[in-house]
């Protein structure tokens, strides 16, 4: 038999562009690196909990940007969750075949929207209402007992960023959620009915406790896009590098500082601490990223061998 | 005796039927609980199509796709050259994007079922993750800053670092989805493999994948942060690939925060251009694999 040089060469190709991608990741990781070292050189990790902010005296620290971005991250979870395994639900369980179409692909539309688009609607659709009608609510009720919830809203703040995050993480979880609900086992729901249950205990005890590590994992994956999330947070977060006392101040995120004062960096020490918050970024989102992908296996293939 | 014990059975039977009946009402509001979700998501949804419709077409005229942006405070002027830029970096992204992330999902479904495979995988879902501003820093860091300058290279080495993770994935399911039997018959014809590979199992998924290029397409089309310090922006024509370069996300972005009414207004005409990119390219994805 002849040997097949042709197949060789095209197999040491192939394994050329699969190296790619692990070139690709390791020199993200390598630029980034180098790029913030003078920075973690200069101030350690005391970096991580200074507050101050201040390019003219290069004084820097990235306690306002990792405070603003992990409550209005977490602000969009809370959200986000409840609505996003309520669409799962009723796509899986409750909607008939045909509206089921139609609603996945609105949701999938929703994703597909530019977040430049969520941003500009933020400004000037969202962010008024807010501050008309929804943060007067909070500031009149909890507000008066919780500092977090007092007032003024300017409309611009880390409340309207975490419901614009929200929205914009909805599809994912959503999605991730509906096809983890998607492989349970219909023996399961048949059994549950078979005992007398109603739909809704039927969807609890034998949908939600099997898939239950599963939707975490999307939950989990829904932080990491809101962490990441960089235009329309900008666009509505206001901009302050401060660690605000309420919900309704005006913030600012790790993504947005990056986004918004990169081009004016002056000085190579501030550059250096920009490509520090964003190499701690990337730190954070590719860990949020792992863990969530091992509990969304974890899940489908604890399915897969049930079956 | 007897009617006793028939009362006592009645009263069960009553107190059971009771609790089913708020398990029943608990049940239906629920349920009712998950179509207000649905709802709730889809408002926002109809909110934006339905202001970017009516702030946006009101804007739209002749003079948006052909003309240069007017200067700050001046009515006219357009996004001409935003979206011959946005149309050109989508081109050199793609230029770069598509053939790695191919061949990178051919070497995962055809070569990848290995360790080696599995972390490539593995490796392709993490930089979907990844958030675009960062990979925007990193761009700066590998190109601007070996080039001298911002340039449309700069942004489109960006746009690709961002496509090629989604069109590896794309690929490397599609070409899972062609049978077996389909490589085995090639080969037992005595086709060597690479050729049955680019032959016949690429042309068999060929659908799919344009559908996963088409959506990678789409989802870069709007992406601004990465643009912001690679392509930077430009309010001329570009003489030069070499040059910062005009796109309409980043325009868009700069006329929403500024002060001025006719940028506002050329801002929603913008948005609703993208958006109607992006529809298209999404829907024509779908219509392309359900003729399938």
């Amino acid at each position: 038999m002849k040997k097949r040089y042709g197949d060789q060469l095209f197999k040491a190709i192939a394994y050329i562009f699969g190296c790619s991608i692990i070139a690709m990741l390791g020199l993200m990781v390598w630029e980034m690196f180098r790029g913030s070292s003078f920075a973690l050189d200069k101030y350690g990790l005391g970096f991580l909990f200074s507050s101050s902010w201040d390019p003219v005296t290069e004084e820097f620290g990235a306690w306002p940007f990792i405070y603003g971005t992990i409550v209005s991250s977490l602000l969009a979870l809370v959200i986000a969750t409840p609505i996003s395994i309520g669409i799962a639900i009723f796509l899986v369980e409750v909607a008939p075949k045909w509206f089921r179409d139609v609603v996945g692909f609105l949701i999938e539309l929703l994703a597909a929207i530019p977040s430049i688009v969520y941003g500009l609607w933020g400004i000037f659709v969202l962010g008024p209402i807010i501050r008309e009608y929804v943060a007067p609510v909070f500031i009149n009720t909890l507000g008066k007992f919780i500092p977090f919830f007092a007032g003024p809203s300017f409309g611009v703040g880390i409340f309207t960023a975490g419901v614009i995050l929200a929205i914009m993480i909805i599809p994912t979880i959503a999605s991730i959620s509906r096809e983890v609900i998607m492989v349970v086992p219909d023996a399961q729901r048949e059994a549950a009915l078979a005992l007398g249950a109603t739909k809704w205990e039927m969807i609890r005890t034998a949908v939600l406790t099997y898939s239950r590590s599963g939707i975490l994992g999307a939950m989990i994956i829904g932080l990491g896009r809101a962490i990441g999330e960089t235009m329309s947070v900008t666009m509505v977060i206001g901009n302050r590098p401060e660690v605000p006392d309420s919900i309704f101040d005006p913030a600012y995120t790790m993504a947005s500082v990056i986004a918004n004062e990169f081009n004016e960096a002056s000085s190579d020490i501030y550059l250096s601490t920009l490509i520090e918050i964003g190499f701690l970024l990337f730190a954070v989102t590719l860990l949020v990223n792992i863990f969530a992908r091992f509990l969304v296996w974890t899940t489908s293939r604890g399915i897969q061998e049930a079956k | 005796m007897e009617s006793v014990l028939e009362s006592v059975k009645e009263q069960k039977m009553n107190k059971l039927n009771a609790k089913l009946g708020r398990r029943r009402a608990f049940s239906f509001f629920m349920v009712g609980l998950t179509i207000l979700s649905m709802i709730l998501a889809l408002t926002p949804l109809f909110s934006i199509l339905g202001y970017v419709l009516v702030k946006g077409i009101p804007a739209l005229n002749v003079a948006f796709f052909t003309e240069l942006p007017a200067p700050p405070g001046e009515a006219g002027g357009g996004m001409a050259n935003g979206i011959v830029g946005t149309f050109t970096l989508i081109g050199l992204a793609s230029l770069i994007g598509v053939p790695v992330g191919l061949m990178a999902g051919v070497f995962l479904s055809e070569y990848g079922r290995n360790r080696f495979g599995k972390l490539v995988s593995f490796l392709t879902d993490i930089m979907l993750g990844v958030p675009s501003i960062v990979v925007g820093i990193v761009v700066y860091a590998l190109v601007v800053l070996w080039m001298g300058g911002f340039s449309a290279y700069a942004g489109g080495v960006a746009l690709a670092f961002i496509m090629i993770p989604a069109v590896t994935r794309t690929t490397e399911e599609m070409l899972k989805l062609v049978p077996n039997h389909i490589r085995e018959a090639g080969l037992a014809l005595g086709i060597p493999k690479w050729r049955v590979i680019m032959l016949i199992i690429l042309p068999t998924a060929l659908r799919g994948i344009i559908t996963g290029i088409m959506l990678a397409v789409a989802r870069v089309s709007g992406e601004t942060a990465p643009l912001l310090f690679t392509a930077f922006g430009n309010m001329y024509w570009n003489q030069s690939l070499n040059e910062p370069i005009a796109s309409m996300p980043v325009l868009v972005f700069n006329y929403a925060i500024s002060p001025y009414a006719e940028w506002q207004a050329q801002a929603w005409a913008g948005a609703l251009t993208l958006i109607l990119i992006v529809l298209v390219l999404n829907v024509s994805a779908r219509l392309v694999t359900r003729k399938r």
